[in-house]
């Protein structure tokens, strides 16, 4: 989980474009429908380094929708459904793991 | 405390207003995030993992009550029902919406708390001593000056866009509270032999990637040279310091790359030009600035009344006091820490409601003022002797009690992962886990004074560096490896820790903690020896060895 | 890019000349530093204005000598978060008593104005249009100010000296 403001754009696997919603910061991912959704499962997959240029482009020119994007990476499972493939991405997607005080 | 003044008032509201217009021209597109993301960092907004993150700034360190209330509110109102306390003595919140912040500043605006510049390439909250103006031996209070250098470094037109941030602290006291070693300017009061007011002025002390202890650039100088002369080491800073490389821009890398002597004489030589000006402080502007302080009106109270005698038979009451209890100046009266570290909870946090009930107790019992410390716990400053038994009991009730302030389980944890987009592992469970590791009191007093820290990236906003024993979390194919070093120290003696061994995994933290724990008890030589002068007198070698024999 | 000036956009007579642009016969010109120092008794002599475009990692002492000689002094803020020009300014106007026309260049933005009038800048090349519209009412979002610069403004530190005087006064 090497924060990704420190990452290089390689490609290690499937990936989404990431980030949080401008109004409220909430964890958005980038949709093949050129929006944001916030559920993973509705992400659009880039494969290579070419497609998540791409897609991460688009993202940044979207900054009125959302912040901060950058390439994530997922696990697919063989149902298609989209995990996430590291803790960092799990802990943006389920939360804080530690009990909050209230 | 403080009383802000209708000036005062009137500067953090136009603050507000222009945030506000700010904020609408960004979420309507008219301001880019590029454009946007250095005003409100300029106002303690940041992105985290999950959500924007709010930090208030909490001058100093010091709070009336109805600022507290005001926190609370925001907690309530604005975020998920609590706030974290940080290192450099403001508060965090880490659910909160763009589009509320201006209101959330605006209440808050009311009863004068802002956040200006708790981030930002600028100058940062002026923290100090959580003890200023109450400590006994204490030479003046340097909350008189700390406020004196806000208010100069607030909106500062020259000193807005620094090469990277910029910190100071400021300590009137032998015994170091405010880690002043670790800082861009570390100030220590001291008097000459004229009895006059100065500071010892240290420069480029800064954990992070790169550690370094604060250097002394100059022996005395006189209080009312004392912002001009700040003014100068600004001055060569920002127009020397570097701009390549945000790991490199800090003064501790340009004091480092000029050598003390170079950077001295280039201050000095900047200074000799600016310190007969508008910028000399004299006596009056201090007796203004002291004259808005306002101290309580103290009893004449017995140091050994009735109710404390009595309640001397309450076990529980007397683990307390001779633990979160501490001299005031006044005879009669106390120092009280308040734990914000409960066994099994996340460090430095407390809840909307324990904050307003604090704020009650504040006002019942301690003028209405209450403090913050670097280390994330609180305190309430002037408690009455004779009201120390009733007060444990509210605070007890309010969880707010654990006897553990200095000791093992008084851990230092930055956010980590669970929180930060910077992190690289979690911070917050491992802190959990020590706690519940040597929850039992007798045992902690056993161990007694030993400060951990724990930084979930290398950018050390737990301080691990200068923990008597330091975690830091890095990231390792995968998965969170921890390095533990020991030996440091925030305080006058200032010192980074050593590296013991190869970094460990997430599970094995505890256990290692623990090894290490052990090999401290059957090292000492007597068991007043504490853990961090062991390590001093022995060096890292046996605790490496008992750590890794099996492992 | 409009150019601001006593608040308001106005007509901008300077063409910006690069190291080795061939010198035009009349009309004002802005020279980078490197061509300036330079070339200096050249360009002073000939018809029209010349100001001078100085990096902000160049010292300025290099420039005082010719302080009363040039029509303006063009500063730089290659980011808007890079802010060595503000030193740069303060010291031109306070240390050596520059008078002429100070100007900021590069990306300024709305949310540095006050901040670069406080420096003692009196020109702005404003990126965008709607922040040099904004001007005027942009300068004014501040009335307190806690630190002395060369611009005059009273501090607050003064103006609480000056109630407390009044208030002793009785009047």
């Amino acid at each position: 989980m090497t924060s990704p403001l420190q990452q290089k754009l390689k490609i290690a696997g499937p990936s989404v474009i990431t980030a949080n919603r401008t109004w409220d910061g909430v964890v958005v991912y980038r949709t093949a429908a050129k929006g944001w959704s916030v559920e993973l499962t509705d992400a659009a997959i880039v494969r290579n380094s070419d497609e998540a240029k791409a897609l991460l482009a688009e993202a940044v020119a979207d900054d009125v929708g959302a912040i901060g994007p950058y390439i994530a990476p997922v696990q697919v499972d063989d149902a298609g459904k989209i995990l996430p493939g590291n803790l960092r991405e799990q802990i943006r997607r389920d939360g804080v793991t530690i009990g909050l005080p209230v | 405390m403080y009383a802000y003044d209708e000036i005062d008032r009137t500067l953090v509201n136009e603050r507000v207003s222009e945030f506000r217009d700010q904020v609408q021209r960004r979420l309507s597109g008219e301001l880019t995030e590029d454009e946007f993301k250095m005003l409100r960092l300029q106002n303690g907004v940041y992105l985290q993992l999950h959500a924007y993150m709010f930090r208030v700034a909490i001058p100093y360190g010091t709070l009336a009550s109805n600022q507290l209330r005001a926190l609370a509110h925001v907690a309530r109102k604005y975020d998920r029902g609590y706030g974290h306390f940080t290192t450099r003595q403001n508060i965090q919140f880490n659910w909160i919406k763009l589009s509320d912040l201006p209101d959330a500043l605006s209440d808050l605006a009311e009863v004068g708390i802002h956040a200006m510049q708790t981030s930002g390439n600028n100058m940062r909250n002026v923290t100090s001593d959580q003890w200023a103006g109450v400590a006994p031996g204490e030479i003046e209070d340097p909350r008189i000056w700390s406020e004196l250098i806000r208010q100069h470094t607030t909106l500062h037109p020259e000193f807005s866009f620094l090469p990277r941030k910029f910190k100071i602290a400021i300590t009137a006291s032998d015994h170091d509270r405010a880690a002043i070693k670790v800082h861009d300017i570390g100030l220590k009061l001291i008097k000459n032999e004229k009895g006059e007011t100065g500071f010892e002025v240290l420069v480029g002390g800064g954990l992070g990637r790169t550690p370094f202890i604060g250097k002394t650039i100059k022996h005395f100088v006189h209080g009312r040279d004392l912002i001009s002369y700040i003014e100068a080491i600004l001055r060569v800073y920002n127009q020397y310091g570097r701009r390549d490389n945000i790991y490199k821009a800090r003064i501790k890398i340009l004091v480092h790359e000029l050598g003390i002597e170079k950077f001295s004489r280039e201050v000095e030589e900047e200074w000799q030009q600016i310190r007969h000006s508008s910028l000399e402080i004299d006596d009056e502007v201090i007796e203004d600035i002291r004259s808005r302080f306002i101290y309580p009106a103290y009893e004449k109270l017995p140091h050994m009344p009735d109710e404390l005698r009595q309640a001397a038979a309450d076990p529980g009451f007397e683990a307390w006091r001779k633990n979160s209890v501490s001299a005031h100046k006044n005879p009669g009266y106390s120092i009280v820490t308040i734990s914000l570290k409960p066994i099994g909870a996340p460090p430095g946090d407390a809840t909307a409601d324990q904050m307003d009930a604090l704020a009650d107790l504040a006002d019942r019992y301690s003028f209405g003022e209450i403090r913050v410390g670097h280390e994330q716990n609180l305190a309430l400053p002037h408690v009455a002797k004779r009201d120390l038994p009733a007060l444990w009991k509210a605070l007890d009730k309010l969880g707010l009690a654990t006897p553990n302030v200095n000791l093992i389980t008084d851990i230092i944890a930055c956010p980590g992962l669970d929180y930060c987009s910077l992190a690289n592992a979690r911070s917050i469970p491992i802190a959990q886990e020590l706690t519940r590791r040597f929850a039992n009191h007798e045992l902690a007093n056993l161990i007694g004074r030993l400060h951990i820290n724990i930084s979930g990236c290398i950018n050390a906003c737990g301080h691990h560096h200068v923990g008597h024993i330091g975690i830091l979390g890095v990231e390792k194919n995968g998965e969170e490896v921890y390095q533990i070093t020991i030996g440091g120290r925030a305080d006058e003696s200032a010192a980074l820790g050593n590296l013991i061994g190869p970094g460990v995994k997430f599970d094995e933290v505890a256990d290692v903690i623990e090894d290490i724990v052990e090999a401290y008890l059957a090292l000492r030589e007597r068991p007043e020896e504490l853990f961090v002068d062991t390590v001093k007198r022995l060096g890292v070698e046996p605790f490496k060895e008992r750590v890794y024999a099996t492992r | 890019m409009p150019l601001v000036n006593g608040g308001k956009i106005v007509d901008d007579s300077f063409v910006k000349l690069a190291v080795d642009t061939p010198l035009p016969e009349s009309g004002d010109i802005l020279v980078p530093a490197e061509r300036f120092i330079g070339e200096a008794d050249a360009l002073l002599k000939r018809a029209g204005k010349v100001g001078v475009i100085w990096p902000n990692n160049r010292d300025i002492d290099e420039l005082v000598p010719y302080l009363g000689k040039v029509a303006t002094v063009a500063l730089v803020f290659p980011s808007f978060r890079d802010g060595r020009a503000y030193s740069q300014a303060r010291l031109l106007r306070e240390r050596y008593n520059y008078r002429g026309d100070l100007r900021a260049t590069g990306q300024v933005l709305r949310d540095q104005f006050v901040f670069m009038l406080r420096a003692g800048f009196d020109s702005f090349e404003v990126k965008k249009q709607a922040d040099a519209e904004a001007f005027m009412q942009t300068a004014k979002r501040y009335s307190v100010f806690y630190q002395p610069t060369g611009d005059g403004r009273v501090t607050a530190l003064h103006r609480r000296m000056q109630l407390r005087h009044s208030e002793a006064a009785g009047t």
